[in-house]
């Protein structure tokens, strides 16, 4: 077994998911059968070989900083939260 | 693919597709209906035609939107429980395209949630069947619009494609799906999944209908910014080939792959001979690689771009909590499904201190590779043929236990997701047991067109 329970643990809360105790045995056994598929890899000599993060062709695209027409206005985004107040979106106690 | 005129009214073709959709609920193509407001535009542009204004070139040929692409019509759920009530405040450029020439909405599809997955069952609610056997997968993720069209409910619906999700589904119901070059189609207003590979684009029952949805839909947005410059204008028709030379990649017909689909790539390469190409068996031995570069490359994107369902913003928020980070955790539990869970975990894993380098950064490297081996050949053929998955539709429930085999099911579809490259499935046969079956056309960079045509002529001629 590569990944662990505490691996399990450890994930879910990188990934800000609260996961049940039941939860971790499935997940544990499914990661692990996923990350040893990876070994493969390995049989690849990729020294030197420099890496792809996109393969779209450019690189910056720049435009004004340009106030635009924008489909929606701010009613309609405040109304896709759960709670809000005077223009702003609610959220609980942070400190 | 019927177009609204003095003698066709929107209004019926619309009603007909709806009356249609009814019909074959049983299949469950559709999360919801768009049908008052369908009939509204249908009705407006049949009094266009009546006062001899002009309408577009998909007057009243009614569509169904993938239920990840946001549009102000409806919800957008993504067929996830986290966006169960997302009333999008915008809409997709592909779709504000193809409304601007009169094409009209009818409902939107089911997928696997977030379009993670490759059968559509991984969807909060329910799976769709396949259209030629009920006990079957759609396959996925965009499996609802696969089975819209297959059962002729639309003429045309969208999808998306990261690593297959629309090129798998087409060959599982016997219908076209194009997955473009990376960056022809406007992802602007469509659910992020892996950004470095989402591709926009459609299921239809013919190449010509499929080129037209696709001219329609491709082209810069200032919105998208991976969008390349116009390239998809030319008529099928003017197209040649210019080396009549097409590579049958012999990796993919091996061990592990159904014999009756080996079969019936064979017998499309066969029509491809008979009208003037020649078949040359060829070898691509960092293909095999490919699905394990997908799977660090893919779940790396998606833990990035599903980080924003935090449920502040938008999206479902958990009820209970005890403080900010309890809102974040319990939300992100209770809205994804157990596969998203998996891809986002996989993803941070990857990422993380300590395995970067050997997971992630490795895998970007092996898709330099993997890119160069594509290349090679496409120097050498217009076009490259292999299936487009190792069997037909699997039986519900087959493949749900273990996502490792869930995964290989996409080992030749996500080679051309990771180097940009367009793929598109072919019907092509169907198994004695009557179980369609595609077969895949891959391309250079921009070449979409080439393989389309290439699809026609056989279409026509073979």
């Amino acid at each position: 077994m590569s990944i662990t329970k505490e691996d399990v643990q450890h994930l879910a809360k990188l990934s800000s998911i609260s996961i049940s105790e039941e939860q971790i045995e499935p997940l544990m056994k499914d990661l692990d059968s996923i990350v040893n598929y990876f070994s493969q890899l390995d049989e690849l000599d990729t020294d030197g070989v420099e890496p792809t993060y996109q393969c779209f062709e450019m690189q910056n695209v720049w435009r004004d900083d340009e106030i635009e027409e924008f489909e929606a206005n701010r009613e309609d985004l405040l109304a896709l939260t759960v709670e809000s107040e005077d223009n702003q979106i609610k959220v609980p106690k942070v400190l | 693919m019927k177009i609204a005129d003095k003698n066709t009214k929107a209004v019926e073709l619309v009603r007909d597709a709806l009356d249609k959709a009814k019909k074959f609920e049983a299949y469950h193509c559709f999360i919801s209906m768009n049908e008052a407001r369908a009939l509204e535009r249908a009705r407006e542009i049949d009094k266009k035609i009546a006062k001899g204004e002009p309408v577009g070139r998909l007057a009243g040929v009614p569509f169904a939107l993938k239920d990840n692409y946001l549009s102000r019509d409806g919800n957008t759920t993504a067929a996830a429980r986290m966006l169960e009530d997302f009333a999008a405040p915008i809409t997709a450029t592909a779709v504000k395209r193809l409304e601007a020439e009169g094409a009209i909405v009818i409902g939107r599809t089911n997928l696997d949630a977030f379009a993670h997955g490759g059968s559509t069952e991984n969807s909060y609610f329910g799976v769709t069947h396949n259209s030629a056997d009920m006990e079957r997968v759609s396959g996925g993720s965009s499996g609802g619009s696969a089975v819209a069209v297959a059962l002729g409910i639309v003429p045309f619906a969208l999808g998306s494609d990261t690593g297959g999700s629309i090129r798998q589904p087409a060959s599982f119901n016997g219908v076209y799906g194009v997955k473009p070059t990376y960056g022809a189609v406007s992802r602007y207003g469509v659910v992020a999944m892996a950004s470095s590979t989402d591709t926009m684009g459609c299921f239809a029952t013919t190449a010509e209908d499929a080129d037209l949805i696709m001219k329609i839909m491709a082209g810069k947005d200032e919105k998208d910014s991976t969008t390349l410059d116009d390239y998809w204008t030319k008529d099928l028709d003017e197209i040649t080939p210019k080396k009549k030379k097409i590579g049958l990649i012999t990796d993919f017909m091996g061990e592990g792959v159904d014999k009756e689909v080996v079969s019936i790539v064979k017998d499309y390469a066969k029509k491809l001979e008979k009208v003037g190409f020649e078949i040359e068996e060829v070898k691509l031995p960092i293909a095999k690689y490919a699905l394990a570069i997908y799977y660090i490359v893919q779940p790396a994107e998606v833990a990035s771009n599903l980080s924003r369902y935090d449920g502040i913003r938008y999206g479902h928020r958990a009820a209970e909590f005890d403080d900010l980070a309890g809102l974040y955790n319990n939300t992100r539990d209770e809205g994804f499904m157990t596969e998203n869970k998996r891809r986002i975990m996989i993803g941070n894993f990857v990422l993380s201190s300590g395995f970067y380098d050997a997971y992630y950064l490795k895998a970007q490297k092996a898709r330099t590779l993997l890119i160069n081996g594509y290349n090679e050949l496409l120097e050498k053929y217009d076009a490259l043929l292999c299936p487009v998955a190792p069997n037909p539709a699997f039986k519900i429930g087959e493949n749900t236990s273990d996502p490792l085999k869930m995964y290989l099911e996409d080992v030749m579809t996500v080679p051309t997701s990771l180097t940009g490259m367009p793929s598109v499935s072919v019907p092509a046969g169907k198994t004695k047991a009557g179980l369609p079956v595609g077969v895949q056309l891959i391309g250079q960079r921009r070449d979409d067109q080439l393989l389309l045509s290439i699809a026609k002529t056989v279409e026509e001629q073979a």
